[in-house]
């Protein structure tokens, strides 16, 4: 393996209790206001306090407005608010929700348990989290489906219970095994990542012979081929596929999808694995209960400050340059941003070749590559989808097709242009919650997969995005007869407004890809899985850390977890 | 239908009997079986129950999954699927058997029917189409699912001969445990075996779903005088434990359903080794793994019959070799007061040692008494697991 090898002595943590020469007004900054730095932010501020130490003073700079990332609701269209980004929530670890009691912050996740796929060539197919009912539906497909439809959401589950397990915890090194190589970057290392294989291991013995196979299969298996092996409706196995190309630049024959459709369903609502739901008010509401939370914990949160440079000083980050030409100093420095921008934007190249120039070359090739698109429409009533009955609006609308027709949505993309007919992952949030539209009106959050960062020709113009708004509403029409009808307004983006707009590179709604190379101890670069960034005093909490990404607020609380310990501060759970 | 509420709909299915049912349903203690309606009890299980250990119980198992096999290959495949040997059923017969995966856990166990030759009917719990047709690979056999093709109620209890003599089936006295019969009734087709779920004297009756209503309204017709009523889930639940029959989600996982692989289970671990068939000509599924299993003795425990001091139900509760606890047996899964041996029984996983009848045992309860939950740790005795074998069953 490639350790991190840092010129010079192994690096010392002392700084912290010693202090440094020039004034430290912040015990941490946490560069971008997204829900995983606010997680982290509030988590050091109420976990700080503990054994009777005075708390800890932390900082939060956002360059937008207002906080929340990517999990925001905006008013875009009088009376309409639109989950302008994420629009579902099922990832958001319950511990999280308990420990920064988010409910008494204003949040409310509200499930829903449909989801389904409209056929403009005859019947849609439609599952429910009643396992009856989707037997009931699948039957009228094909009866072998739905008999093996158990077996098959048995093998998720078993899937899910085991990285359950792995989400709030600093994924351990397994280099570590090792007891000649040092670790230089986590002083707590070794013991840990020791403790943790070993927990790890111990749950991989329980799983028996026969699930093993299978789970060590999983991880790297194309969600074609994992799916084939239990069903045969093209058109069914295309929805299940669904989950697995989300976010991702993959088609779904490409190896390592099978792991992006766990990633999917191993969320949950009130213990309910798999469960997705809509946050009251929009995904807005959970960064504003974090937010909430973490400024009664005693976070200062500035907005319209954006971070220009980390300020770097002999292998130490000290503090943060703004735009505006502040500095601010603190005695740790957190990066919410993806690692590409964190490494090769806000960081200097000198600054990191001096520790390692291999970290310069990883953050260059991260695969973080923008894919999906976001249309969100308003619109006058509710739609009716082919083949489906009105139930369906009240869950998640899936267009597509079967395999062939996702991986040709892929194919034009792969090209340098967006899917003429793309894959949709739609839902209508105002069919549960009465907040976000006038009655009888309904907002439409719909979920482009795929579209390039940048078109084949060059950037995008709006002709070109004229167009693929187009595409997306022919589609739309095609599979819900009458929508264009209802439509009132439309906000369009592709990825490199999602860029701009909330500043994740290439909008990849991941932080980076979710493959085997760069999950676990590998995300985001080999010997830096454990949120210490190369420089002493240097942390990341985004989703381009371990568990990854999605509304889970995972990152933020382990890397949390990470810093307090290094702040001798205990150990929040 | 009227919808209010678009996202809500009434999707459970109706058994062909459902309208009779329903008209006797007056606590709407409905269960789900498969997907579709089933009654857990009617008024009051205690006399449900009674019905069945007295009288005639009828109880609709038309939502049992079933399996239609047939084919050229059609017994070799299932002698290949089985772990009984097949060779001594004949057609017109009927039998309990496992099947299980190539590791010898378990898939499921049940009743399979013997028409012909290559004639098979398996009524299974739990949907496995998929799996019986990669088990299938190389043979030549059709494989269909036929749930809903029949319609069938199950006629159980002493007096069940005597209402089926009265609907008219001559020389039912003669039809052997486990035996079947077809037979034409007021131009009707109906078919016949002896079996059931109870452990008593009792038949199972299969009409065209069409013909459904009318079987119903005969046998009440004419079971008037010979005590019949109709039974729910939890009446029959009681007989099911006295009669020492295994319930899949209760007593074990199936091997493909299972989430936890510790509740996979061999034959052998569930008490049916009896079904295992070793010296059987040829392989089958899961053979080597069972060979190994028995002749190394690798089985976790043995699913044995208990019998607990004082009278309450201990479903879920831990045994202990000693009275302070310390140390642990197994754990029950069914558990009942029987009415008929007023005995507290229980099935228990424990380790072989322990499952010879009369070993001593200590059991840890916890019960709801009033508004709290209370524990009692009391004596219990390994006992054979069928409680109750009453000699009608097969006379």
């Amino acid at each position: 393996m490639v350790t991190i090898a840092a010129a010079g002595a192994p690096r010392s943590f002392s700084s912290f209790h010693t202090g440094l020469a020039m004034q430290q007004s912040y015990d941490a900054i946490i560069i971008g206001g997204g829900h995983n730095g606010l997680t982290c932010a509030a988590y050091l501020a109420k976990g700080g306090e503990k054994n009777g130490k005075s708390k800890l003073k932390v900082l939060v700079l956002e360059r937008r407005e207002k906080v929340g990332g990517a999990a925001m609701s905006e008013e875009k269209f009088p009376g309409f608010i639109y989950s302008t980004c994420s629009y579902v929530c099922s990832l958001l670890r319950p511990e999280i929700f308990r420990f920064l009691d988010l409910p008494r912050h204003g949040l409310q996740v509200i499930p829903y348990d449909i989801n389904s796929a409209p056929n403009p060539e005859g019947e849609g197919i439609i599952y429910y989290n009643d396992h009856d009912r989707t037997r009931e539906s699948l039957r009228r497909h094909s009866i072998r489906d739905a008999e093996a439809y158990d077996e098959y959401a048995m093998e998720i589950s078993r899937h899910c219970r085991f990285i359950k397990r792995t989400l709030l915890m600093t994924p351990p090194d397994p280099t570590q095994i090792n007891p000649f190589v040092q670790n230089r970057i986590n002083p707590w290392g070794h013991r840990e990542d020791l403790d943790g294989l070993l927990r790890i291991g111990r749950e991989f013995g329980r799983l028996g012979e026969r699930h093993m196979y299978d789970m060590i299969r999983f991880w790297s298996m194309s969600v074609a081929d994992f799916l084939d092996q239990y069903f045969e409706t093209p058109r069914w196995k295309g929805l299940a596929a669904a989950s697995s190309i989300i976010g991702t630049a993959l088609g779904p024959y490409s190896p390592g999808t099978a792991y992006v459709l766990l990633h999917h369903y191993m969320g949950e609502v009130d213990g309910q694995i798999g469960a997705w739901g809509f946050a009251r008010g929009g995904m807005g509401s959970v960064s504003k209960a974090i937010a909430a939370a973490a400024e009664e914990a005693g976070v200062e949160i500035r907005v319209n400050a954006e971070v220009e440079k980390v300020i770097v000083k002999g292998g130490k980050a000290v503090g943060v340059a703004l735009k505006s030409g502040e500095e601010v100093y603190a005695k740790a420095i957190v990066s919410n941003a993806d690692p590409k921008r964190t490494y090769l934007k806000l960081v200097d190249k000198g600054d990191l070749d001096s520790i390692d120039p291999d970290i310069h070359r990883y953050a260059r090739n991260y695969k973080i590559r923008g894919s999906s698109g976001k249309l969100n429409i308003a619109l006058d009533g509710l739609p009716e989808f082919a083949g489906l009955g009105k139930e369906a609006a009240y869950g998640t609308i899936d267009i597509g097709g079967d395999f062939d027709y996702i991986e040709r949505a892929f194919d034009d993309y792969k090209y340098g242009s967006w899917s003429k007919q793309p894959f949709l992952d739609c839902v209508i949030p105002t069919t549960v919650d009465p907040t976000m539209a006038p009655p009888g009106k309904h907002f439409m959050s719909v979920f482009v997969q795929y579209v390039p960062y940048q078109l084949a020709e060059g950037p995008w113009t709006p002709e070109m995005k004229a167009q693929y708004e187009k595409d997306v509403l022919d589609t739309i029409e095609l599979h819900a007869p009458g929508f264009k009808k209802l439509v009132l307004h439309v906000q369009c983006r592709t990825p490199w407004d999602i860029e701009n707009e909330v500043g994740m590179t290439e909008g990849n709604i991941f932080h980076g890809e979710l493959t085997l190379d760069q999950l676990l101890f590998n995300r985001p670069f080999p010997g830096m899985g454990q949120y210490r960034g190369p420089f002493d005093n240097f942390y990341m909490c985004g989703s381009g850390t371990h568990p990854g990404g999605g509304v889970m607020g995972a990152p933020g609380a382990n890397a949390a977890r990470e810093m307090l310990k290094d702040f001798k501060r205990g150990v929040v759970q | 239908m009227t919808a209010y509420v678009e996202h809500v709909k009434p999707f459970l299915r109706r058994t062909p009997f459902h309208e009779r049912i329903e008209a006797l349903m007056h606590g709407n203690h409905w269960m789900r079986w498969t997907g579709h309606y089933s009654p857990a009890a009617f008024e009051s299980v205690q006399s449900e129950y009674f019905t069945i250990r007295n009288g005639a119980s009828v109880y609709d198992i038309s939502p049992l999954i079933k399996y239609r096999i047939a084919g050229r290959q059609a017994a070799e495949y299932v002698n290949h699927l089985i772990t009984r040997d097949l060779s001594k059923i004949k057609p017109m017969q009927a039998f309990y058997t496992a099947w299980c995966q190539d590791d010898g856990m378990l898939v499921e166990e049940g009743t399979i029917f013997r028409f012909g030759e290559n004639d098979f009917l398996l009524n299974a719990a739990k949907d496995q189409l998929h799996w019986l047709e990669q088990a299938a690979y190389g043979f030549e056999v059709q494989i269909e699912e036929a749930s809903n093709d029949l319609a069938g109620l199950s006629l159980q209890g002493p007096q069940s001969r005597d209402v089926l003599r009265a609907f008219g089936i001559n020389g039912i006295e003669h039809l052997p445990r486990f035996g079947i019969i077809e037979l034409e009734l007021n131009g009707r087709w109906l078919r016949i075996d002896r079996a059931g779920f109870t452990g008593d004297l009792g038949y199972e009756l299969w009409v065209r779903p069409a013909d459904a209503l009318w079987l119903w309204d005969r046998l009440f017709e004419v079971g008037r005088d010979h005590k019949i009523a109709p039974i729910g889930a939890q009446a029959l639940e009681i007989a099911r434990i006295e009669a020492g029959f295994i319930l899949i989600d209760l007593d074990y996982s199936s091997a493909l359903h299972a989430l936890r692989p510790s509740n996979r289970m061999s034959p052998y671990e569930l008490g049916i080794g009896w079904t295992v068939n070793l010296n059987k000509p040829g392989y089958f599924v899961g053979k080597r793994a069972l060979k190994r299993e028995k002749e190394q003795g690798l089985s976790r425990h043995v699913l044995t019959g208990i019998e607990i001091e004082g009278r309450k139900p201990a479903p879920g509760s831990f045994l202990y070799a000693d009275r302070a606890g310390k140390r642990e047996l197994g754990l029950t899964t069914s558990a009942c007061w029987s009415p008929t041996l007023k005995k507290n029984i229980a099935y228990a996983r424990l380790p072989a040692a322990y499952a010879k009848p009369g070993t001593e045992m200590w059991i840890e309860i916890w019960y709801h008494k009033e508004h709290k939950i209370e524990r009692s740790m009391v004596r219990c005795w390994a006992a054979n697991r069928m409680f109750y074998d009453p000699p009608r069953k097969s006379a």
